[in-house]
This record gives structure tokens, sequence and C-alpha cells, in this order.
């Protein structure tokens, strides 16, 4: 942090301004000529919120791609299939037992189990040939599509939300002072913040596990250099089943959250492929911590895109990829 | 050795292929959008196609009917796309295309291109479509989108007692011209509609554009369909939304009304109108459902057919019955089939259908209440029934046309 900013005082100057404006904006009661400019307050905190837990849901299916890149230089292009998959399990689990807490461990082991399957039939085979392995997770993606549609068909499904989680919370944020000098404080929909809540809890138990234990730092140093490791007498290959069982696992999860507060339908697994590409482009391929990060810049784009400028919002999560591949094509927080 | 068997395999597919023509085929191409946000909308006017074959017979004359269908997913090009490729490489000779607006635009443009082929729309309702320039050989026996809204105004207004209005809608020219429709009446009763949202289709998070609903308003209008309507309504109860809400004419319709889960349950009391009723009791409605009903297993159907089945079975049904009145002569690009479709008139189970000089139909609408059945399932209940609805909406044609074509702002909320 010290360093960053010895290194670009301009640079470090225009983050700090950008947050004060952004903790102004959220915690001080808007003058009425700012409410008149850009709309109500809670709706930009709404869309702020909004954001960061869609960038929960992102990150959740986000991280277990980059994982997996990260290790085995693996471009799984089945993970959206893995996703939509652990989703429907959900769904099944939930409606069959009614438990919200049980379709989340199922949906966990089941898309690890055909995980460990992928990884045991298909990609040990093809290690290290990029284009097979890339033409051949499209072609399994497709299939897995079709054969999704015919089990489920093409209705939506929605994950039941218990009855707990149902309704909006108050949260401590004021969005205006009504006439009478009553604070009105933001409403906003419980199931979003556990969500979220949730997947920061994941991310940072990826992060101690991968930092502090002794798989993390056979994963890391797998990351770094793999056949080195291997010649240390590391069961690689077993480290790399593990590794896929767990980001196939963590994609399952993504598809039971997603069910849950968005639905389930055929086409859902290519838009999350798409947005895990587009948040592991735009964070850095291979690192957890660029997940999380790209995983909060596109759902805050993608929100106060629809809030502020309904007509593009759909380009601007694509402008965002395209510069910082214009400006550092490795990724904001890739390693070089 | 492979080659040669390859090379015999596909001689005699050539020559089977002859013999079929030998006996006579018609053959239609029919697309639907069996893909993306739209997916069950496509599947169930499959059903409704289906449905419409199963009552009718493929016989025409001593000719038989061929159908090819081909998947679209809501976007013009994909349309235009599947309709090249029915007529390029599959030889149709007519088009039972297509099911959304937009794509409604694009293939009767591409129709023109093609003025020997007969194109039937399926269910697709802009307003553009046959307003605008339209193609002479393209015919729609379906209401457009501002027609189906016909009656839902007024409701609100006198009945419900709405007096101002937001809306919610898809970005795209059917749910402009369902806009335009209802704001029209709806203004032109005296009531205001404050706000217009627009969303893009396959929008998944709509909790930002739940939070900009306005509060000061009476009902919220929600324009959206398939996947859009299911993500929309699920945030809705999630963020505890109370509002009156009103429905567009795929927003409450048996796609989203048996969707699994409880989101739909925020419908409940909901008014819409559109071109059918779930529990309508006309004898030829009672029909069709029944005809739908025994057509599929319950587990691969809804309750009732939605409208994009019932626009499929009357679309279905319209060439059918025409060619059935030429026998099947499509010679001198196919100028006897244009014919009778053009003067055809179609008892179509939600009413009487006969088309204006620009082949748009004319037809009943149907304002709607959504009720529970009692045991979970809910329907659109017929509150009002109004039949001959034109696609100048019963205004003067000059007066209609100075109101612009449907778009995110027009018409204005004033009295025309």
């Amino acid at each position: 942090m010290a360093r960053f900013i010895e290194r670009h005082p301009a640079w470090a100057l225009i983050v700090i301004i950008a947050v004060a404006v952004l903790l102004w904006l959220v915690f001080a009661i808007w003058p009425p000529g700012l409410e008149a400019a850009i709309g109500r307050k809670r709706v930009f905190l709404n869309a702020v919120l909004n954001g960061i837990t869609l960038g929960g849901l992102y990150f959740l299916v986000a991280s277990g791609f980059t994982l997996i890149f990260g290790l085995m230089r693996n471009v799984n292009l089945a993970h959206g299939s893995l996703y939509l998959f652990g989703g429907y399990i959900g769904y099944a689990v939930s409606t069959w037992t009614g438990s919200w807490i049980l379709s989340f461990i199922v949906a966990f082991i089941a898309v690890a189990l055909v995980g460990v399957i992928l990884q045991l039939a298909v990609f040990r085979r093809m290690e290290g040939q990029d284009l097979r392995q890339t033409m051949v997770t499209i072609g399994l993606s497709i299939v897995f599509a079709d054969l999704m549609l015919w089990v489920f068909g093409g209705d939506f499904y929605q994950v039941q939300t218990p009855a707990w989680l149902i309704g909006p919370v108050q949260l401590p944020l004021l969005t205006a002072i009504k006439s009478s000098g009553e604070p009105v404080y933001l409403q906003y929909p419980l199931v979003r913040l556990v969500i979220f809540l949730a997947s920061v809890v994941i991310g940072i138990a990826m992060w101690l596990a991968l930092n502090r234990t002794r798989i993390g730092m056979i994963v890391r140093a797998g990351v770094d250099d793999r056949d080195i490791l291997a010649a240390t007498g590391v069961r690689i290959q077993f480290v790399f089943v593990l590794v896929f069982a767990l980001g196939a696992g963590l994609a399952g999860i993504a598809g039971v959250v997603g069910g849950t507060f968005q639905s389930l339908s055929p086409g859902e697994d290519t838009r999350f492929l798409l947005a895990s590409l587009v948040v592991v482009i735009v964070g850095g391929m291979g690192s957890i911590p660029g997940a999380a990060l790209g995983a909060v810049i596109i759902g805050l784009a993608e929100q106060l895109g629809s809030v502020y400028i309904p007509t593009y919002a759909i380009v601007v999560t694509f402008l965002i990829m395209v510069l910082v591949l214009a400006v550092r094509p490795q990724g904001l927080l890739a390693r070089r | 050795m492979l080659k040669g068997s390859l090379g015999l395999i596909a001689l005699s597919s050539l020559l089977l292929s002859g013999t079929a023509f030998a006996q006579e085929k018609i053959k239609v191409g029919v697309t639907a959008t069996l893909e993306g946000t739209y997916t069950v909308l496509g599947e169930d006017g499959m059903r409704g196609h289906q449905t419409a074959l199963n009552v009718l017979g493929k016989k025409i004359g001593d000719k038989e009917l061929e159908f090819v269908v081909a998947s679209t997913d809501a976007t013009p090009d994909s349309a235009v796309r599947a309709v090249r490729k029915l007529i390029e490489q599959d030889k149709v000779q007519i088009l039972l295309s297509p099911l959304s607006g937009d794509e409604g635009i694009a293939v009767k443009n591409f129709a023109k291109t093609h003025p020997e082929l007969t194109f039937v729309n399926a269910a697709s309702g802009a307003q553009e479509t046959t307003y605008v320039d339209p193609a002479p050989n393209f015919f729609r026996y379906n209401m457009d989108g501002a027609q189906w809204q016909v009656g839902l105004g007024k409701y609100a207004y006198e009945t419900k007692g709405y007096r101002k209005i937001a809306t919610v809608g898809e970005d795209y020219s059917f749910i402009y011209t369902q806009v335009f429709g209802l704001v029209l009446e709806f203004c032109g009763a005296g009531g205001q509609v404050t706000n217009r949202q627009w969303v893009p289709l396959g929008t998944k998070d709509f909790a930002s554009v739940i939070a900009a609903l306005p509060d000061d308003v009476d009902a919220i209008y929600l324009g959206l369909g398939g996947a859009d309507a299911v993500n929309f309504l699920n945030q809705y109860q999630q963020a505890g939304g109370k509002a009156h809400l009103m429905g567009g004419s795929i927003m409450i319709d048996q796609t989203i009304l048996s969707s699994k889960g409880s989101a739909k349950n925020a419908l409940v009391g909901t008014i819409a109108a559109s071109g059918q009723a779930d529990t309508w009791e006309d004898p030829g409605w009672q029909k069709f459902v029944k005809a739908y009903q025994d057509s599929f297993p319950e587990s691969k159907r809804f309750p009732s057919p939605s409208l994009l089945a019932t626009n499929y079975y009357g679309s279905t049904m319209a060439l059918i019955l025409a060619l059935r009145q030429v026998n099947g002569d499509l010679s001198n690009n196919q100028a006897k089939l244009k014919d009778a479709l053009a003067k055809i008139e179609i008892d179509a189970p939600n009413g009487k259908i006969k088309l204006d000089s620009n082949r748009q139909a004319i037809g009943t609408n149907f304002v709607t209440e959504v009720v529970d059945d009692g045991k979970g399932a809910l329907f659109s209940k017929v509150v009002k029934v109004i039949p001959n609805v034109n696609q100048t909406l019963g205004y003067d044609p000059a007066v209609f046309a100075k109101i612009g074509l449907p778009s995110r702002t027009v018409p204005e909320c004033k009295k025309y």
C-alpha cells in the first residue's frame, strides 16, 4: 500500500478522492440539487448494494473457474454447464426435502463429482493441449445443455427461498429525512445480504486455505511450476482432481444461489460462462483476489448501468473488459 | 470402402427424397423461440401448433403437409437466419413464422425478398410489422400488442380507480406496442403515466430496477415475458414489494402463471388484457383447451394453453383451412393461396378473426384478472370481452397516424 502511494502518487490521490466521494454518497443526506441531478439516494444505494451482492454471485462462479485455470492452465468452457447443473440439483433437493441449506451441500457434492469425472475422463487425457481442451469443453457444454433441456425442459425453476429469508430488512443507512424530521432508512432484501455474506466467507476461507495450509501451499507451488512440484514427489494428478472438484463444486453452489435470487433456465449456462470469463479477464486469470475484484466491478457496472444508463447497460461490462485489456492485458490483480 | 458406402447412402437418401417429392408434400417451415429468454413461450407455441394438427389433420386433398421446425432466440437476426435456412436448405414453400415482436418486423422485411412464397405470422405482435409498409405476402392472424391492451386502461381508471401508474417493460418493439395501447387508453380516460422504465430483454437482476420504481403511484404496469418476468417477480417479492400490479399480455399468461416457485403469487388480483382469457366460457375456447390438454401428458404442458399456443393454433388453422379452400394449389407463385388467406375468416378459439387490408387481424380482446383456483394454480379470469378490435384501436386512421409509431416515449400521455 505504502509502496503503491510512493510509486504512483497521482493515482493514489485519485483513488483516495474517489473513495471519499463514494463514502460521502453512501452516508451523507443528499442535498436537493444532487437528487434533482441524478435521482433519489435510495435508488443509488440500492444499485450499489445490488452491484456488490451480484458481484458475490459472480465471484462464486468465477473463483472456481480461475482456480482451475490457474493450476491447470485449463480453460474449462463447460463451467457454465456446471453452474446450471448445480442449480437444477439444488432445486430438486430443496423441493424434495424442503431444506435450503441441504440443497447447497448436495449440489456441491454432486457437481464436484462431475468435476472429478471430467478431470479423470477428459482433461487428463489431453494435458497441455490448450486448443483441444477448449474445443472439447465447448462440445461438452453443448451436450450438457441439451441433456439438461431434455430432463428439465425449458421451464423456469426457482429454488424456494426459506420463509425466514423472504422480505426486506432495515439497514442503518439514511436515505432521506422526511419533512417531519423523521429519518428514513434503507430497506434491503435480506436474502441478498445473506448470500453476499456467504460468498465473502467462502472467499476468505479459500484465501486462508490457499495461503495458510499445506495443501494450499502445494496448489500455489503448482500454479508457479507444475513440473518442479511433480519432481518433488507430490502426487500432482491427485491435486489436480482435488482442485477441479473444488472449482466445480463452487460452480454448483453458485447455481443454487443463482436459482434462489434469479432463476434457472436453458441459456443461463452460457450467460454465467460469459460473466465468469469477463470477471477473470478483468481481475486477472488465475488470481482469487482478482476474481473478487473483477466480480465486484462487473456487478457494480451492471447494476449502476441498468439504473443510470439503461440503454447502454449491456455495453458497459464489455467496455470495462476492453479497457482492461488495452491498459493492463494480464488483468488488474494478476502477477506478471 | 467407407467412402463408397457413404456415397451409396447419400445416393439412396437422394432417391428417397425424390420419391417423397413424388407423393406431393407441401413443405411448411415453422420457427419458434426454442432458446434464450423466451424458450417456454416457444415450446408452448409449438404445442399449440401440434394441437391444431391433431384437430385438423395434415391432409390437404391428396397432398400432405410436412413441417420443418427451426429455432430462434427472439432476436431479429436469429429469425432471419432461421427463415433463410428453411427456404434455402429445406426448400419450404410456406412459412409459419415468427414468434416475437422484433423477429416479426425482420421477417416481414425479409418476406419482400421472396414475393413468390407465403408467410403466415405465427405469434409476433409488434405494430410496425403490418402497419408500416406491409409485405403483400405476409399475413397475421393474431392481433398486435396494442390491440391486446384494449380495455385495460379504462378498466384500471374507471373500475379500479388507478390515477397514476408507472410502467416497466422489456426494451423492444412488442412491449413498446403494448405500452402504446395502454398509455393511449389510460391517458385518454384521464390517467397519468409518470414513469416508463425499459430494461434489456434477458435482464436477470432486476433489484436496481425495482428500487427505482416510484412510490407515489397507484399501480405498476409490467410488460415483461418469459424468464424476465419470473426473475422480476422473484426479486420483487424478496424486496417486499406491495404495489398494485397490472400486466401485459405475455406477463399474465400461463407461461408465467404456471412457473415453478412462489414468486408468481404476487400476481393474484393483477389486472391485465390479452387476446385470450383462461376461464372464458365460450364453447369454442373450452373445446380448444380440452384438445390442448388431451394432446399432451399433464407434466409436458400448462394447465391451460398460453397466448402463444393459442396464436400458433390460430395461424396454423388459418393456413390449413386456406390451403384446403384452394385444394393445395401453389401454382402461379401461390396466388390462389394468398388470395384465400386474405379473405378467410376463421373461428379461432379466442373469437372470430378476419384480416384488414394490411392483412392484419381484427379480433376479440379480453380484460382479465388473475385468480387462484384454490389448489394453488393461477388463471386469468375474464372480466370483459371486447369484440372487433382493429389495428387503429377504433381511432380514425388519420388521427391514429398522427400519434406516431410505438417507441420508448411514444405515445405522449394525453388525449388524442
